[in-house]
């Protein structure tokens, strides 16, 4: 696997947050944050449970207001644009929540289709083969297609999401905790997944996770939030380096090491 | 897959800048042939070019190249619709000179999987007729028994184990009267009011050619007593407090509540439905006596107004027209409205499936359901007390 940020083009900033306040009353959630996020990595964003990755998600996909600060997408300013600049930026964007938020009156084939026939001008037909190729690429037998969100098991309906995400070939990818319920094997799979995705798609990946074997296996860098600023980025290395008590304890911990000694074996 | 800054933002569902082509280029001896690709095939152009793509694999099935030097942008829909067109063709080379695009072509399945052969068969003329009759039928028949079993459920009580107590918490049952009663007060008073005045009126406006506007008294005493009091109270209330059962109960169930509540030895119905049974079975007469109050009030004061008939002499009037009987025949009724639309809310909101749909569509069956067997029933009462003389 390539690292982040070697590319050809490795050093363009895909995502970039500066000085960002959000707060909620008088309670102020995060603090003059700032985060860059380069083309083609796979960034996973860790923070205790309270610390507002959800909050910074939701406020650099503007379903949460800021105080200050800015938010460039794809190097563009949303809120300083035209109507259809920011339909042409909303196509890039593809966004995986944390319980899939399939819509739960359409089958799976026209969740899919919901970003086509709402962007694209392309033939039912066509629009249905893209459908099942979706459905193929994120592993999902074919027969899912016709079936309705309740009747998928919690995985399907992450990888239902997951082609629901990709339905228009976005840039960059929003993943709320993708294996959160996935049983160890099927989280691989889906951490495999997103991985072959990113090499095959050019997907950048910001992924907000607690999956310490997601973190070590595909994520090419790691930001952790804390104190409402990013504490520390950085590769896995940066992460067992840094002496802050959280990310010691969260990188270092009994689970953590088990697999931190597994890589080593595997390397020796 | 790194379009210039340019297309970044131009790029739109109506204006797309850059070209999307394919030509077939063929060598001088007609020795080789190339499909040479070009421009943006992403999915927001490439409607630009399938038909030409359908004209190509429509015409030939000879061997050739296809050539992707010159695509400037690619995506899995481009990517698909090329490779698409390259099993159409069969027996084609891939060429590019972009090793990203190659590698994207190559990451696509040759033939999309097909899923098992749907089971859907249309049979005769005959039977897609009587199918629906008979499905509705069946639900008609199956409603019944959930109705009952709902019924039974609740008088059974909360515990589904025996030997423990019965769990029935006052608190909720009070809360529910409280929710479905009291805040109903003031809607079923101004209802009621408005319904008193129009009949008195009505009825004063048409008895008024015999010369017998007094007895618009006993037209509107009669009937609100007997009739209208507690049918428009039951299909506001269900209307009301139908449809949040209904709501409740089918949200609980998407949600796993029920499921919650079984394993831990409780009968969802002992707990959920039966205080609000209690609840309806209560507040529904409790309302149908304020709403007979108000509409007789509404009637006097039309009836003064209108008629010149004074508060004493309607009075007079109205105990002279109506006896114990009529109020009694009228209120006997509410208990039995009561039952109806709660346990009716309840079995529709226990029929809530996984998806929002379904429960915006059970409660409207709901409520439906609950003011047709309310009308039916209000409609069998009035052939019972005929046949009784009551």
């Amino acid at each position: 696997m390539t690292a982040g940020g070697t590319g050809e083009n490795g050093t363009e900033v895909i995502l970039s947050v500066k000085d960002l306040t959000v707060g909620f009353g008088s309670n102020i959630v995060l603090d003059k944050l700032n985060l860059d996020i380069y083309r083609g990595e796979i960034l996973g964003f860790v923070g205790a449970s309270g610390t507002g990755k959800s909050v910074l998600m939701r406020t650099v996909l503007r379903l949460l207001p800021r105080r200050s600060g800015s938010i460039q997408i794809l190097g563009v300013e949303y809120d300083a644009v035209s109507e259809e600049e920011r339909m042409a930026l909303d196509m890039r964007l593809g966004v995986l929540f944390q319980h899939g938020a399939l819509f739960s009156s359409l089958t799976v084939k026209e969740n899919i289709q919901v970003p086509m026939r709402e962007y694209l001008n392309l033939p039912q037909e066509l629009m249905d083969e893209l459908a099942r190729l979706k459905i193929d690429m994120v592993g999902l037998a074919p027969e899912a297609a016709d079936k309705f969100p309740s009747e998928l098991s919690g995985g399907m309906i992450k990888r239902a999401a997951l082609a629901r995400a990709l339905a228009l070939d976005p840039d960059l990818v929003f993943l709320d905790e993708p294996t959160s319920g996935l049983d160890p094997i099927g989280a691989a799979e889906f951490d495999n997944l997103i991985a072959k995705l990113r090499d095959t798609l050019g997907l950048t990946v910001y992924m907000v996770t607690h999956d310490l074997d997601s973190l070590f296996s595909v994520c090419d860098r790691i930001a952790v939030l804390g104190k409402k600023k990013v504490l520390v980025e950085g590769t896995i290395a940066d992460m067992l380096a840094c002496d802050d008590e959280w990310v010691t304890s969260y990188f270092q911990g009994k689970r953590a090491r088990s697999i931190v000694r597994d890589d080593e074996k595997l390397v020796s | 897959m790194q379009p210039s800054p340019e297309d970044q933002t131009d790029v739109t569902r109506s204006q797309v800048k850059t070209e999307t082509d394919v030509q077939l280029a063929e060598a001088d001896d007609g020795s080789t042939r190339a499909y040479r690709f070009s421009g943006d095939w992403r999915s927001v152009s490439i409607h630009l070019a399938t038909p030409k793509l359908d004209a190509f694999a429509a015409k030939g099935g000879e061997a050739g190249e296809v050539d992707l030097s010159e695509v400037t942008a690619m995506d899995t829909a481009g990517a698909w619709v090329i490779r698409r067109f390259m099993t159409q063709v069969g027996n084609v080379k891939l060429t590019s000179d972009k090793p990203r695009y190659l590698e994207l072509m190559n990451a696509l399945p040759e033939k999309l999987p097909e899923p098992a052969a749907d089971k859907k068969k249309s049979g005769s003329l005959f039977v897609r007729i009587f199918t629906p009759v008979g499905n509705s039928v069946v639900s008609a028949w199956e409603d019944t028994v959930a109705a009952m079993f709902i019924l039974g459920s609740a008088v059974r009580g909360a515990q589904l184990k025996l030997g423990r107590h019965s769990g029935v918490s006052p608190a909720a049952i009070v809360n529910q009267i409280d929710r479905m009663g009291v805040q109903a007060v003031p809607i079923i008073l101004l209802m009621s009011f408005l319904i008193g005045a129009i009949i008195a009126q009505q009825g004063a406006f048409q008895l008024r050619y015999f010369g017998a506007e007094l007895f618009v008294v006993d037209l509107v005493g009669i009937l609100q007593l007997r009739e209208i009091g507690v049918l428009l109270t039951a299909i506001m209330i269900a209307g009301r407090s139908g449809s949040a059962i209904t709501a409740e109960i089918g949200s609980m169930k998407m949600r796993e509540e029920i499921d919650a509540l079984k394993v831990m030895g409780l009968s969802p119905i002992g707990v959920l439905v039966f205080p609000r049974l209690v609840a309806l079975t209560v507040a529904l007469p409790l309302l149908t006596i304020i709403a007979n109050f108000a509409a007789l009030s509404g009637a006097a004061v039309v009836a003064w107004s209108y008629s010149g008939i004074t508060f004493s002499t309607f009075l007079a009037r109205l105990q002279e027209a109506v006896d114990f009987s009529s109020v009694l025949a009228g209120m006997i009724k509410a208990p039995f409205m009561a039952l109806i639309i709660g346990v009716v809310a309840a079995v529709e909101g226990l029929k809530v499936g996984g998806s929002a749909e379904s429960l915006g569509k059970q409660v409207t069956q709901s409520v439906v359901k609950s003011i047709f067997v309310v009308i039916l029933v209000d409609g069998l009462f009035a052939i019972f007390y005929a046949a009784i003389n009551f």
